[in-house]
């Protein structure tokens, strides 16, 4: 349960910054996670009330705010038919709708959990994080980086001929996934994206030439991951199930 | 700290503890159906509306509902006991434990989606356990109690 002393809603995000750099203070995303961790925090700091809670689409990106919630992100239009139901995909198996509507993109991307789809597809994308003092920063980038007490402001993913798939394996429906994959090939290149191998996402990419052999690719790109083993599943099995995801994510965007 | 909102159209104001949680916060207020079932966000059983959207009660700062409206299955009986009829026809609850979050999320699809494919029905309340059965009961009472609200719809 999530346990404070004090609970203020940010005005400013200057305001929500210089409170965050107590140690014994938080930012609330949707609480999704929060709530797990036995402490008890000084301030929860909530940024609801800073208009974050908008995606905004024009002809270049999709500027989407730290407090929009999974589920807007699933149903927003413009990113279905520019992902090709990719970020759908990615959402919909995450606990449920009333989760979904619960937790935040931000809390989702800034925790750069082990288990998140939310990183897998975006760091498939050409996508950005945008912090309050840090600036943007590349999300493959962000993934690797520390954490500190800096604020994800926003999330921009430019709009680049790719064509993107995502998929997941799962011992059972709605749980954490065992392996995420995601995928996008455009510009002459191929980007994947394996994660909860279980560490957290990280990203190959290569030539659109390496698709020549599909099943060679999936091989090899599945082996250039780490993986390790742990209660859902074992680091043999996660590298068997990255193959194969890889390759049907590739011969879906490829036959789409 | 202060609160005020609606909880089932009646407001309410209040001076809370900054970490109380709106499931504990409900059940204060009377609204028993609201029940933890798990820890870890996970069952759907405190599932209420928040300004209409089905959202977990367990995990939902309270705070975050100020000035707004929550919806409770106390709020809904009517309708709750409509869809209950359905459930108890079809024989898809033992124990009952879960139906209150269950019911709430199946009369958020009724509106939330037009027309659900049974594929949309499944998406939609997955993120609600129940440990006694296969979920297949449930099903048929949902598929039946929407196609009796289309077909209510229809002749009027």
């Amino acid at each position: 349960m999530l346990r404070c002393n004090d609970y203020i809603f940010a005005e400013s995000l200057e305001e929500a910054y210089k409170l965050n750099q107590k140690k014994n203070n938080v930012i609330v995303g949707g609480n999704g996670w929060l709530k797990l961790r036995k402490r008890q925090w000084g301030t929860v700091i909530d940024l609801s009330g800073l208009g974050l809670d908008k995606i905004d689409e024009n002809d270049e990106e999709f500027r989407i705010g730290a407090m929009v919630c999974l589920s807007d992100l699933e149903n927003h239009k413009g990113l279905d038919k520019y992902t090709c139901g990719a970020v759908k995909d990615s959402l919909k198996h995450i606990v449920g709708t009333q989760f979904r509507n619960t937790v935040t993109v931000g809390g989702s991307i800034y925790g750069r959990f082990g288990f998140s789809d939310v990183l897998s597809i975006f760091m498939a994308m050409d996508s950005y994080v945008e912090l309050y003092k840090g600036g943007i920063v590349v999300m493959s980038e962000f993934a690797k980086m520390p954490y500190d007490r800096d604020i994800l402001v926003n999330i921009i993913i430019k709009k680049k001929p790719l064509k993107i798939g995502y998929s997941s394996f799962r011992n059972q429906s709605t749980d954490f996934p065992v392996v995420t994959c995601a995928v996008a090939i455009g510009e002459g290149r191929i980007a994947t994206v394996v994660g909860a191998r279980p560490s957290k996402a990280d990203i190959r990419t290569d030539s659109a030439e390496a698709l020549e052999d599909i099943n060679d690719y999936a091989i090899k790109t599945a082996k250039s991951f780490d993986y390790q083993s742990n209660m859902r599943a074992s680091a043999e099995y996660r590298e068997h199930i990255a193959k194969v995801l890889i390759k049907r994510t590739v011969e879906r965007i490829i036959n789409n | 700290m202060e609160i005020k909102l609606w909880i089932n159209d009646k407001l309410i104001t209040d001076n809370v503890e900054p970490d109380m949680p709106m499931l504990e916060f409900l059940r204060d207020k009377g609204c028993l159906s609201v029940k933890r079932g798990c820890e870890t966000s996970n069952c759907g059983l405190c599932t209420v509306w928040l300004e209409g959207k089905p959202v977990l009660s367990c995990t939902m700062p309270l705070m975050r509902a100020n000035k707004k409206h929550i919806t409770t299955l106390e709020g809904l009986r009517k309708e709750a006991a409509e869809f209950g009829a359905f459930l108890a026809d079809e024989g898809a609850d033992q124990c009952g434990y879960c139906n209150p979050g269950f019911i709430m999320n199946v009369l958020a699809l009724e509106r939330d989606i037009e027309d659900p494919t049974d594929e949309d029905i499944k998406e939609y309340l997955s993120g609600n356990l129940c440990r006694c059965t296969g979920y297949t009961g449930q099903f048929r009472a949902v598929k039946k109690y929407l196609a009796h609200k289309r077909s209510v719809k229809a002749d009027e």
